[in-house]
């Protein structure tokens, strides 16, 4: 094995050197204020993923009116995660609601329930990108990667001050570059794919769903 | 759409079966068979001509295109510049986040490690994203005669894989199929499943049969469209999420990728972002960018407890060697120039008989299976440019395609003495050298030039149309006529001066 | 190193002076084409300038992989025109060959600065009337319906756009109906015509339909490889629709 990488090496640097130009300038998209949530939003929902602004005190009873008529029964949620613990204490006195079900456990302990077994999943983002109408998920020991990616309707918040006008800028702004974690994933809409004749289809290995709240700030008093 | 082109490279022209084209005689002889399959004509027309449109709609600014372009080529071409301190600098990175990193240096070699991984850790069922690079292994069948099931789970992938075919398209593999020929392969061999042309039903089908696959499989498989040097993150686009479930769900992840396929930044990505699924499906973005910078970390509920990542030559160190084949290792793996292909439109992706088609495929394959295995695949062009102006990192491919034919007649030395090209030399006929002979004599000498061009004139119309290039050109074209007078005659009678 | 559209710019006088490079492809087959862009130059008050040393621009042989041929060819052609007059082609092909492939050709050679300098000369037909002499055309001819075809790489490597549509749509008889294929190749390609036969078959049949489905009676193009290819099986087919280079048609319109 070594001796592969050696040899590989040793005829990529035999090779005759090109020059290493420098990268021209460029710069991605940028929008007024006024607009970023107008293309966020238009960007998802010809994705056809649902946007809704939410004041951010209220968006669990919003959630609960949103998943009433798609037959949620069970939804998944961060453990321990601010998120989790709004959805949990929202929901609590409602019996109607559906069943709350925290990830605390690893996958391993309960995956056939969560792949079988769970219709939504509640994750929070840590931003938004307006140029693509993307989330940004960052998933952490509270929020795990299933949680986006296994149940049929996946359900992001989003806080309407981190939308960004593009990835470069988010890279750039937060450095990324020095603090990757596991994973993340930029997500732009539902499951897809075109593979039958273009024929767009949706929800075929993930979520079929995806339902982006907006959450603004509050006004200031 | 999927677009989880991803990884990598060349392929191995090894002999493949496909529905339409027999894998034997060369490219005109396969041609001839796609060429008069009329449903196949008319699946790749359509959707050639959608994507076409599709990709037009997303660049509506040139000068912004070219920007990103030259953006996109400067990328790639610093990233290859710099490329074994890179890798060097990518195994690092994946060392120190607990990404183990193996070196191959044939598809033979890649096979084994993956083998390898496979049965220290007792795996019996594997799930994959798509990827290229793995075609270009042949992966699955090598697993299959080790007693390891692979299970293709993109969409397009599990189909051709139902039908026992391969990729017609890199991004698209089964854009050579219309949905009456999936709605007959699942209902054969998906129990339980009627016949149906209905796009929901058949998605919801597979989806039904590979989410069990998913829960079951002990392990994933992926590809890499871009590996950071900086971070040693691997980044992985696709629209369908089973890129997504290959790379999360079962407990070890190991992903292959072509030593090309990296960037030197994390501030690289998001241009590539912006030229990459634009260029290939005319979508703004896929709808999953998957960053893997590590394995599950303690503490953490999901992810592999392993990632491995196989790093392939096959054949990419010696085209590095040469400056101008060089830049065909720049490649994103969009497809444009298959799309955008006269072609590749009216063949579709089997006449070449490689895990790349079209015109990317064309460059490729006779680097990596030799000259001698894939000469024709340079000619099969009619050098018309539409790649190029289309292609996201500007790779000169018909510069390329004719650097290849170039190669196959006359070898351009190289260090290891073998030429610059694998099989390259072989590619000409006496009578093909002594017609180019003959035609340099002519051309590059004006007073002979003259005198043949005069007799042409006057006795041109008199060759027969039975004569081998002119019999090809006449079977659907009249027989060019030759004028009275050459334009060299009507010059100096019509006073046009000659200095 | 890569070749990609290379378009011409605008010289900084106008000149008096042209090189008129022919092709061989109009030399054998299209003389009259070749002679209505020379008439049209000097009309406008141009010497035009027809070197009987030259040949051909060394293409065939060049995109076969022969370059040593092409490159005697070329030299050739570097002997016939001399003067550091502008040499204007009636084919897109043609020059872009000679202005994006002569300098690659003779990259590693000893007269690469005669091949540069040569290059940079070298001017596409169409784009040199509406660019260099600003040509104004008054239409003499009866109500017409035509149909553009652009060869590939007077588009894609001499940067060609609109040139030739604006000439036809300035005449005021003339109506000009883009077919539906215009930017796609006709299958010609030089030998790929004849070592992919049934391809380029394929190719040419779909562009007579696009160029059919406009209900003009004449398609027009500016590249006698293109023009031959698409006649050629227009009259095997029986077609009832004909194709003449660009400049015979301005001369005897405007």
């Amino acid at each position: 094995m070594s001796d592969a990488r050696a040899r590989i090496l040793s005829r990529l640097r035999a090779a005759p050197p090109s020059p290493v130009p420098d990268l021209p300038e460029w710069r991605a998209p940028r929008f007024e204020a006024s607009a970023r949530l107008e293309k966020f939003r238009a960007m998802f929902e010809s994705m056809k993923a649902e946007v809704h602004e939410v004041e951010a005190a209220d968006w669990p009873l919003r959630l609960r009116t949103l998943l009433a008529n798609r037959g949620v029964r069970a939804v998944v949620h961060g453990d321990g995660s601010a998120t989790g613990g709004q959805l949990a204490t929202a929901w609590a006195a409602d019996p109607e609601a559906p069943r709350l079900v925290p990830y605390d456990r690893a996958i391993e302990a309960w995956k056939g329930e969560l792949v079988h077994g769970i219709d939504a999943g509640v994750t929070f983002a840590i931003g938004g990108i307006a140029e693509t109408g993307t989330l940004i998920l960052w998933p952490t020991v509270e929020e795990p990667r299933l949680m986006s990616l296994l149940p049929p309707i996946h359900v992001a918040l989003v806080a309407e001050e981190t939308i960004h006008d593009s990835f470069a800028e988010v890279i750039a702004e937060q450095g990324w570059s020095k603090r990757m974690p596991t994973n993340i994933v930029l997500v732009s809409g539902p499951s897809k794919t075109a593979d039958i004749e273009q024929t767009l289809a949706f929800g075929v290995h993930g979520p079929k769903e995806l339902i982006v709240l907006v959450l603004r700030r509050a006004e200031a008093p | 759409m999927s677009v989880e082109a991803e990884t990598n490279s060349p392929s191995h022209a090894a002999s493949h079966t496909s529905s339409h084209a027999s894998s034997h005689g060369g490219f005109a002889e396969r041609a001839h068979v796609a060429l008069n399959d009329k449903p196949l004509r008319a699946n790749f027309r359509r959707a050639m001509d959608g994507l076409m449109v599709k990709r037009a709609a997303q660049f509506p600014d040139a000068a912004d295109l070219q920007a990103l372009r030259s953006l996109g080529a400067a990328i790639k071409e610093r990233a290859l510049a710099r490329l074994p301190n890179l890798l060097e600098q990518l195994e690092a990175r994946c060392a120190e986040n607990g990404i183990k990193v193996h070196w191959a240096e044939t598809t033979e070699e890649a096979n084994r490690i993956v083998l390898g991984i496979f049965q220290d850790h007792g795996v019996k069922t594997v799930v994959k994203g798509k990827s290229m690079v793995s075609e270009e292994m042949h992966l699955n069948a090598f697993l299959g005669k080790h007693g390891i099931e692979a299970i293709e789970s993109d969409l397009g992938e599990y189909i051709i894989q139902l039908a026992g075919e391969m990729p017609s398209h890199i991004v698209m593999p089964c854009i050579h199929k219309n949905k009456g020929q999936i709605g007959a392969l699942f209902a054969k061999h998906i129990e339980g499943q009627g016949y149906t042309e209905d796009v929901d039903e058949l998605t919801a089908a597979a989806r039904k049969v590979l989410r069990d696959r998913f829960a079951q499989a002990d392990a994933g498989i992926s590809g890499v469209n871009f590996a950071v040097a900086e971070t040693g993150t691997l980044v992985l686009v696709e629209n369908e999420g089973n890129g997504r479930l290959s790379t999360t769900l079962p407990p070890l992840h190991v992903a292959v990728m072509g030593i090309e396929k990296l960037v030197e930044t994390l501030d690289d990505i998001p241009p590539l972002l912006a030229l990459l699924p634009r260029s290939a499906t005319g979508q703004p973005i896929t709808t999953y960018v998957n960053m893997i910078t590590s394995p599950r970390r303690d503490g953490e509920k999901d992810g592999p407890r392993e990632v491995h990542l196989v790093l392939l030559d096959n054949g990419r160190t010696r085209v590095y060697a040469d400056l101008e084949l060089r830049e065909t290792l720049r490649c994103i793996r969009c497809g444009a120039c298959m799309n955008h292909c006269p072609v590749y439109a009216r063949v579709g992706g089997h006449t070449y008989d490689a895990v790349y088609p079209g015109p990317i495929g064309k460059i490729l394959t006779p680097q990596i299976a030799g000259l001698d295995v894939a000469g024709d695949l340079p000619h099969a062009s009619s050098l018309c440019n539409a790649c190029v102006e289309v292609c996201p990192v500007k790779i000169p491919i018909a510069d390329i395609l004719v650097r290849l034919r170039r190669e196959a007649v006359r070898p351009s030395p190289s260090k290891a003495g073998s030429g610059a090209v694998k099989g390259g030399g072989g590619g000409w006929t006496l009578s093909e050298a002594s017609a180019w002979m003959g035609w340099k004599w002519l051309h590059a000498n004006p007073t002979l030039y003259r005198l043949g061009t005069r007799v042409l004139a006057l006795a041109g119309n008199l060759i027969p149309a039975s004569l081998p290039p002119l019999k090809a050109w006449t079977t659907v074209r009249a027989k060019p006529k030759f004028a009275a007078k050459t334009l060299h005659q009507l010059a100096r009678e019509r006073g046009y001066d000659d200095v | 190193m890569s070749a990609m559209s290379k378009p011409a710019t605008v010289p900084a006088e106008r000149p008096k002076t042209v090189y008129y490079f022919g092709t061989c492809l109009v030399d054998l087959f299209y003389p009259n084409a070749g002679m209505a862009g020379m008439e049209l130059l000097r009309r406008e008050g141009l010497r035009v300038v027809f070197p009987q040393g030259q040949t051909c621009c060394g293409q065939p042989a060049r995109n076969c992989g022969f370059f040593e041929e092409a490159r005697e060819v070329a030299r050739a052609q570097f002997d016939a025109f001399p003067e550091p007059w502008p040499i204007v082609v009636p084919s897109g092909s043609c020059a872009g060959m000679m202005r994006v492939h002569y300098p690659q050709l003779f990259a590693d050679q000893p007269d690469r600065d005669k091949a540069e300098a040569f290059a940079a000369r070298v001017f596409e037909l169409s784009w040199f009337l509406v660019h260099v002499l600003d040509l104004k055309l008054t239409d003499k001819g009866e109500p017409v319906t035509v149909t553009w075809h652009a060869s590939c790489h007077s588009m894609r490597e001499m940067g060609v756009t609109d040139e030739p549509k604006r000439l036809l749509r300035s005449l005021s008889n003339v109506t000009l109906v883009e077919n539906p294929r215009e930017r796609e190749c006709c299958g010609f390609g030089g030998t790929f015509s004849v070592r992919q036969p049934e391809v380029s078959a394929a190719m040419v049949s779909d562009k007579i339909d696009a160029l059919r489905s406009t209900g003009a009676t004449e398609m027009i193009t500016g590249d006698c490889g293109c023009l031959m290819n698409i006649s050629g099986a227009m009259e095997k087919a029986g077609t009832p629709m004909t194709g003449r280079h660009l400049a015979e048609f301005l001369l005897e319109r405007g």
